[in-house]
């Protein structure tokens, strides 16, 4: 995978917040799946034309003492492990909308 | 057709579990006499059915303890739902509550067509279907769930003399009035016989665990939908109606207490049951 991804959330799942987590169900095949804060975040605006990088400075690197360049690094290696679960998709092309390339 | 207005006629057989009424309209008299004796207890002429189902039987292709492993197969086509087995081809109209099945004349297919339908039903109800047992005792039921060998058939066999087993394999459970009742089903398991047909206000699910000493812990509300469902009976690989099972299960895991019991298999769990459940 390039340095550019974009993200998007798989169509076939039921998501649902129970108590402090995000629960996310595959109808594929029925696993639950329980995101923890970080990666409930990176699901949630996994909107599939906004860059993984743009995502993790405006919604992650404000809430949390980790430098950008580690959380990214993080968020990539997260979103590739729900992307192998089924319930996120990962592309170097946006989903269906317009490249938007790196923000300068 | 329009399943409730449907009168009742020779050949018609009403079987009524959890209040639900699906009635099986069949010609073979000896169908009925094998359907009557599997589903006793549960059999109540009614004037309005809930649902309708034509039953007509053919000889098995393939021997049916073959097509009883067969894995089944539940598909929507357009509004209808089909169901399949080897033993079995059923197609269900939600909207009119009226469908048909072809299969072997065997009571058992039956049992598991029938179970399959009050999945789709009852999914659509909130409700469901979940691999449990289920005991009445002083006015309240009790859902007792696990992996296969935990325990489901032995805490019910412990069960108090006053207690009403509502089923040691299938328990039957519907939304009424903001909370859950449970009802019984003629569904069983090892017991070998089917449950009580009574129904009580759910007071509680156990998820069920063997060990030395006798204990319920609390379970998250994430582990308690995990547990609800890993246990409830569904077959449907369709988007709309998992997320429809994912939400029931929410939904029973926030109104009734979900939490694991770990027991010595000795009657003395149920005094545990009685005070702190």
């Amino acid at each position: 995978m390039s340095d550019i991804m974009y993200i998007l959330r798989s169509d076939n799942v039921a998501a649902r917040r129970i108590g402090d987590e995000l629960m996310i169900m595959s109808a594929r095949d029925s696993s639950l799946y329980s995101l923890n804060e970080t990666a409930a975040i990176l699901w949630q605006a996994a909107d599939g034309v906004t860059l993984l990088a743009d995502i993790v400075a405006r919604d992650i690197c404000p809430h949390f003492d980790i430098d950008p360049d580690t959380a990214l690094r993080d968020a990539r290696e997260l979103a590739e492990d729900l992307a192998a679960c089924g319930i996120l998709q990962c592309s170097p092309n946006p989903f269906g909308g317009t490249p938007q390339g790196p923000t300068p | 057709m329009n399943a409730p207005l449907a009168a009742a006629v020779a050949g018609d057989i009403d079987i009524v579990i959890g209040g639900v009424c699906i009635r099986l309209r069949t010609g073979s008299v000896p169908f009925i006499a094998g359907v009557a004796d599997r589903f006793r207890g549960f059999l109540q002429p009614v004037v309005a059915p809930d649902h309708v189902l034509e039953v007509t039987l053919s000889e098995p292709t393939i021997a049916v303890g073959d097509a009883v492993d067969d894995e089944v197969q539940v598909t929507r086509e357009g509004p209808f739902w089909q169901i399949r087995r080897g033993d079995f081809l059923a197609q269900w109209d939600p909207r009119t509550r009226h469908g048909h099945v072809r299969m072997v004349p065997s009571p058992y297919s039956l049992d598991s067509v029938i179970r399959i339908l009050h999945t789709l039903i009852l999914a659509e109800q909130g409700g469901m279907l979940m691999h449990a047992s289920s005991v009445a005792w002083g006015g309240r039921a009790f859902v007792f769930t696990g992996v296969s060998g935990a325990g489901k058939t032995t805490i019910s066999r412990l069960c108090p003399a006053d207690a009403h087993i509502l089923t040691d394999e299938m328990s039957f459970i519907r939304p009424r009035d903001g909370a859950y009742v449970a009802h019984g089903t003629p569904f069983s398991g090892e017991l070998g016989r089917p449950g009580e047909n009574l129904s009580a206000p759910l007071a509680g699910v156990f998820l069920l665990a063997q060990g030395p000493h006798n204990r319920i812990d609390p379970l998250s509300p994430t582990e308690a939908v995990r547990a609800l469902m890993a246990n409830i009976l569904f077959f449907a690989h369709d988007d709309a109606l998992t997320a429809r099972v994912f939400d029931n299960a929410i939904a029973l895991a926030a109104a009734v207490p979900v939490r694991r019991l770990t027991f010595v298999p000795d009657a003395r769990v149920w005094d545990l049951i009685g005070t702190d459940a």
